[in-house]
């Protein structure tokens, strides 16, 4: 029989390792950043001029922008139509067929559904634009926000929706005045993780996009820069889109959480 | 207010689910401000009942009146009848007194009235130091009795109650049955509750309808039911009953070996048809000896005795009944099991049925 106590800590190493594996490469961006000469070889001292060079490129300041567009009307749209379905799913018979086939936009691989939505507007003779990147974004984020809005949708209890009605309301205020609220902690927190998802998105934006700057985001703008080698500019907007997309998810962990216990 | 018109009339009301039938051309008159009952075993039709009442099912056929009015048709939020629900369906994101204000909300009451309204009804319901509170941080009988508040705050013509008391354990249950009670003599609104327990429908009912495969089997105030039992089944379902089988003969059955048992044969049985004679367990006494003057003794043999505290019941071996039969006693009398006695009631206590 192996020592436990060796076991134990053989298995503490392992997780430390990982995450190490995990975070080093995230942390060597972070402090290159922040290198004043900005050569990824040696320290030179700290600055946060690479920060205050991305504010004044306006190759960047209108891709951000862009990236704004894009993430926050996809989650909108995405938000409202992924929780009218969710609805729609939970009220139905079972099929285990279309439950499939609403989880598929979030397995089937990026660059496939990128090539299949590329064709189908180039069928439609769809002018590509920042347009086609939300609409294109809006097809993969409803499935998410379906997904969590109907395990929030899965504890509901309908009867509150017949007491409503009961007591006088219509459909409308039944909707507006008890249906939301209760769902809409699973709401918000699909929302927030859509808008993570959006807004690093990069092989689906690549190819639906329209051609020049008015519809480049800003994971194409990177793309861009980083074939002419890695900048310390690039260094630093990349740190800034993970604190970001790590700050939304876990908000909307905390939210969905915080909203399941009594 | 007309006393004799019906608060609720119900003609021919029947529902289909496909081939199934919940509820099979069910009449029935709810008079203004009766506590009626709807007792059936479960998937007797008694739910799908109230939930056509309240508007949640559409009947397959037959009309609801309303007073003189015909709601048949009526959405559930257009009628002055409200539910409450078995799992009371309180909105989980609303204190108690958002809960009961709700409903007047709907009716766009002026704020000052439904502050004085939600304000007595919470009084009565003696929820006022709960009102701030969520519902999850309420007891069962406290979630029971907003249920009821904000059924009651709405005024309605008549208050459909479904299993309202299943959900509390067995001692808070006695209580609420005559609560509930009470509170219907005070609003004097006419209260229908559907129940799958006798004893519930027994206590708090004025009348009861006893359901069974979405037909009434009986309807009655509950002493006519317990009594005149008007068939096998409603003797069966409500309280226990002791049956001997037989063929009608003069004057009772004859039910071998224990010969012809005395009782009123109904008008619609002949000499030779099949008949069951029933007896209720309290109505027994037993003798060790024969007796001579008893209109009815049929010999059996103590199998054994459970006490209850306020009596005993004594469960015996007789010949020719298909289960055991059950004597309540009082308690001063012991008998051992495998004691033989005899088992005598009066005539007037036994009822035969077809």
């Amino acid at each position: 029989m192996p020592d436990r106590a060796g076991v134990h800590l053989a298995a503490r190493v392992h997780l430390r390792l990982v995450y190490a594996f995990l975070y080093i490469p995230i942390l060597v961006l972070m402090v290159l950043s922040l290198n004043r000469a900005g050569l990824p070889t040696a320290w030179t001292g700290f600055s946060l001029k690479w920060y205050g060079v991305l504010a004044e490129s306006p190759a960047i300041v209108s891709a951000v922008r862009n990236t704004l567009v894009v993430a926050v009307s996809a989650t909108v749209i995405s938000s409202i139509l992924g929780t009218l379905l969710a609805m729609g799913a939970e009220r139905m018979n079972r099929s285990s067929t279309l439950d499939a086939l609403l989880f598929a936009p979030m397995i089937i691989p990026d660059i496939v559904l990128a090539i299949a939505l590329l064709s189908f507007f180039t069928l439609l003779n769809f002018t590509l634009g920042l347009h086609s990147i939300i609409l294109s974004h809006v097809v993969f984020n409803i499935a998410f926000v379906c997904a969590i809005v109907r395990t929030r949708l899965r504890n509901f209890d309908h009867s509150i929706i017949e007491a409503s009605e009961d007591l006088g309301a219509g459909r409308f205020t039944t909707f507006r005045r008890i249906t939301l609220p209760v769902i809409f902690p699973g709401v918000l927190a699909g929302a927030l993780l859509a808008f993570t998802l959006s807004i690093d998105e990069f092989i689906i934006a690549f190819f639906t996009a329209g051609p020049g700057e008015s519809s480049t985001t800003l994971p194409m703008r990177i793309y861009a820069m980083i074939r002419f080698g890695v900048t310390p500019e690039i260094n630093a907007m990349a740190t800034i889109v993970m604190f970001v997309s790590f700050a939304l998810v876990l908000l909307s962990q905390r939210i969905d959480r915080g909203s399941t216990q009594p | 207010m007309d006393t004799s018109a019906p608060v609720i009339r119900l003609q021919e009301f029947s529902k289909q689910f496909g081939l199934v039938t919940a509820v099979d051309r069910i009449s029935v008159d709810f008079e203004e401000g009766e506590f009626f009952a709807l007792l059936g075993p479960s998937g007797c039709g008694k739910t799908t009942l109230l939930r056509m009442i309240a508007g949640f099912e559409t009947p397959s056929a037959g009309r609801m009146f309303l007073g003189t009015d015909d709601v048949t048709d009526l959405r559930p939020n257009r009628r002055p009848v409200n539910l409450m629900f078995q799992s009371y369906a309180l909105f989980p994101h609303m204190s108690v007194r958002g809960n009961v204000a709700y409903g007047l909300e709907m009716e766009r009451l002026p704020r000052a009235d439904i502050r004085r309204r939600v304000d007595e009804v919470l009084e009565m319901a003696k929820l006022s130091e709960l009102a701030d509170r969520k519902p999850d941080r309420l007891s069962g009988g406290q979630k029971q009795r907003v249920a009821l508040a904000r059924a009651l705050v709405k005024r309605p013509r008549v208050l459909l109650l479904d299993e309202p008391l299943a959900a509390l354990d067995k001692k808070l249950r006695q209580e609420m049955q005559l609560e509930l009670k009470r509170l219907q003599h005070e609003v004097g609104i006419t209260f229908v509750v559907v129940t799958h327990d006798q004893e519930e429908a027994l206590v708090m009912a004025d009348r009861i309808a006893l359901m069974r495969a979405g037909r009434i089997e009986q309807l009655g105030d509950p002493k006519t039911l317990y009594e005149q039992p008007a068939t096998r089944f409603v003797a069966d379902f409500i309280g226990v009953a002791n049956f001997f089988d037989g063929t009608v003969a003069e004057g009772g059955i004859l039910a071998p070996p224990h010969g012809v048992l005395r009782g009123t044969v109904p008008g619609e049985l002949s000499q030779g048809d099949s008949a069951t004679l029933t007896v209720r367990p309290e109505r027994i006494f037993l003798k060790t000896d024969k007796p001579s003057e008893a209109d009815n003794a049929v010999r059996g043999e103590v199998i054994d005795l459970a006490y209850h505290g306020s009596d005993v019941s004594v469960h015996l071996s007789v010949a020719n009944i298909s289960r055991q039969l059950v004597v309540r006693l009082s308690g001063e009398e012991t008998y051992r099991p495998g004691q033989s006695v005899w088992c005598c009631w009066n005539t007037a206590h036994a009822r035969i049925l077809a």
